[in-house]
């Protein structure tokens, strides 16, 4: 109350004409925002707790529920909006840094959006999924720069290690501590069951997941939680985290509170101590140090397994990724700064980090020019929601794409972005056994392969239409895609002509 | 023979079910009129312990005992589905004694009711299966039997 006081963001609408009074909304609102008065006979909410998840709203029996944006305002002002001046009464309150989870929400350019695909007309034949065959199967790794053979003259068919994917499509890192133990049951057995490949974050991997070893990327990064030998050994690909597309150059800090049972064995962590990662990894400060642990990394391995550098999407991202293919790596993974995280200061993820089209394109363009575009594949990831983004990033130089955000919205996530809550009521973002068990796995697995299936036969259709039957003849074709309302100089990076041109 | 099952470790104690099964075996075709304002007589409910919820309803056994000790004959086995006859019925609460299950409860009447799987109802299907938001109650066929 008094100068503390912030009216709620949302407002909660019930239809008393509808409500039953079943108390499925009370029931299932981790954050009490509803009760039930015995006096009055009817549903009470608190809309002050209310974080907007929908989840009373989607289990609702009779649609008595919605949540609706309060229109409790302050004089309106184009410089002080809002959002702003509540942020700076939090501040005044509480002398902390903000904190938001999932990725960057602010109107900045989604050039996604500003790009449009190629299509067969007249002169060259568009081919029909249906009918004829197409490929959206690809390897990931390192590729040969020439023919080799032996002394008889018989071809070398050795290569560097590869993972190979049924489309271009992997599920990006999400630790076991900041998701559950079933959303990760969910992406493991869903990249199991679609060929493709699930990356356990920098949690470790729960010994009851090492069955789908063959389809994890088993993540380092610089708190080093959960790495042993068992488990470099037990991925398909290990992956060293750099850095996150939605928080470029800070760590990360999984509360104590979430280093419970199983999460703090994983972690390899006492329970209920803080899991701090640090910003860098304190044994690189150079290419040749990252050099180091990723030949450390394929020692451990054998050299059995290929190693990806991941990294945010920052100033001077060309520059860097030619370090990292320089380094050894075989796959870079590049993160932009739309890419979700469970918890980030507010201002890091909403100011920090470029946008991934951008990246990407610079990445493959100086790669190429290079003459290293072939030692490294390219995945990229940071808000990649659709399979048009798949099909434009792929003809912008990736290989693959990485997604997140959008696998959680398939397992039930409605981006209330307050995953930092731990509270969160579709059993993905937290530890709390009675809201873990919201995710049925089963559900969550079948959703998963749902949504893949979906979008793997959308990029075939996609493809169908440009004439293009494979993966492989899509990837860097730039003159599959053309900008609209773009300038000059976004045009040059992106490296593509204009609508019209 | 199919039946209904609950898989105790999904469940949520969110009691949809009872709802869903209230409202099926209303008879009516709009939820709000059937239950709004009406204390509700499921043929399900949802047990619930400190760390536990678990709905149960009849297990539809193979040797039933509320069959075997009812009085009037009201309850009776047509195709495995243990049915009842509430005509029949006399409200001497013998089935409600000894079934292990506490599936049997009066409703509003006092005259007994009990899961008869939505079978002649609108539903059609067991409407607490079709309703549960986490695939907890299911209705399948299981080798083991009662």
């Amino acid at each position: 109350m008094g100068i503390d006081f912030i009216y709620p963001e949302f407002e909660v609408v019930r239809n008393e004409n509808r409500c039953i009074a079943c108390r499925v909304c009370e029931r299932q609102c981790s954050n009490e925002v509803h009760s039930f008065s015995a006096e009055r006979g009817i549903m009470m909410s608190d809309e002050t707790k209310c974080v907007n998840c929908q989840r009373c709203v989607s289990l609702c029996p009779t649609r008595a529920l919605k949540i609706v944006k309060s229109n409790c305002t302050l004089r309106e002002n184009a410089n002080w909006q809002n959002d702003t001046i509540r942020e700076i009464y939090k501040q005044a309150q509480s002398g902390g840094v903000l904190l938001s989870s999932m990725g960057n929400p602010k109107p900045f350019p989604v050039y996604w959006d500003k790009i449009l695909i190629n299509a067969s007309q007249v002169t060259n034949p568009s081919i029909d999924p249906l009918r004829e065959p197409m490929e959206t199967h690809v390897t990931l790794g390192k590729k040969p720069d020439r023919v080799r053979r032996d002394e008889q003259g018989n071809i070398l068919r050795e290569l560097p290690p590869q993972i190979s994917l049924s489309m271009p499509v992997m599920f990006s890192a999400m630790s076991y501590g900041s998701i559950s133990y079933n959303a990760h049951a969910s992406l493991a057995r869903a990249a199991t069951e679609l060929g493709i490949l699930y990356n356990t974050g920098e949690g470790g991997l729960h010994e009851d997941f090492y069955k789908y070893g063959a389809n994890t990327i088993v993540q380092v990064a610089s708190g080093r939680f959960g790495v042993h030998e068992d488990y470099l050994e037990a991925g398909a690909a290990i992956e060293i985290k750099m850095g996150q597309g939605a928080k470029p150059g800070i760590g990360g800090h999984l509360p104590g509170a979430k280093i419970v049972g199983d999460v703090s064995k994983t972690r390899m962590i006492p329970e209920g101590s803080d899991a701090i990662s640090p910003a860098p990894h304190h044994d690189i400060y150079s290419i040749e140090d990252l050099r180091q642990l990723v030949y450390s990394l394929k020692e451990a391995t054998e050299y059995q397994k290929p190693v990806i550098v991941k990294v945010a999407a920052v100033h001077n991202i060309a520059a860097i990724a030619s370090g990292i293919a320089r380094s050894g790596a075989d796959i870079i993974a590049i993160d932009g700064f739309r890419g979700g995280t469970g918890a980030a200061p507010t201002r890091i993820r909403d100011n920090v980090g470029i946008p991934i089209e951008l990246a990407l394109a610079a990445v493959d363009q100086r790669l190429r020019d290079e003459g290293i575009r072939n030692s490294v594949s390219l995945v990229a990831g940071g808000s990649i929601r659709s399979a048009s983004d798949v099909v434009k990033a792929i003809a912008l130089g990736a290989d693959a794409c990485y997604i997140a955000t959008a696998a959680l919205l398939a397992l039930g996530c409605h981006l209330c972005r307050t995953c930092q809550s731990g509270k969160c009521n579709w059993g993905i973002a937290t530890q709390q056994p009675e809201l873990v068990r919201r995710l049925n796995p089963e559900t969550g697995c079948e959703r998963l392969v749902n949504l893949m299936t979906a979008w793997r036969r959308e990029i075939m259709e996609l493809m169908g239409g440009m004439g293009i039957n494979s993966i492989e003849a899509l990837r860097g074709n730039r003159m599959m895609l053309r900008g609209v309302g773009l300038n000059q100089k976004e045009l040059d990076i992106l490296g593509i002509s204009h609508a019209g041109e | 023979m199919k039946r209904v099952y609950v898989n105790e470790q999904w469940c949520l104690g969110c009691h949809l079910c009872e709802y869903n099964c209230a409202f099926a075996n209303s008879g009516m075709t709009d939820m709000v009129l059937a239950l709004k304002g009406k204390p509700i007589y499921p043929r399900i409910h949802v047990e619930e312990g400190e760390k536990i919820t678990y709905a149960v309803s009849c297990r539809h056994c193979e040797d039933p005992l509320c069959v075997k000790s009812c009085i009037a004959g009201a309850l009776f086995r047509q195709d495995g589905v243990i049915r009842i006859d509430r005509k029949k019925c006399v409200g001497c609460f013998t089935c409600v004694l000894v079934c292990p299950y506490g599936a049997l409860a009066p409703n509003e009447d006092g005259v007994m009711q009990k899961c008869e799987l939505c079978l002649e109802n609108s539903s059609g299907a067991p409407a607490c299966v079709q309703g549960c938001p986490n695939r907890a109650i299911v209705y399948e066929e299981r080798e083991e039997s009662q």
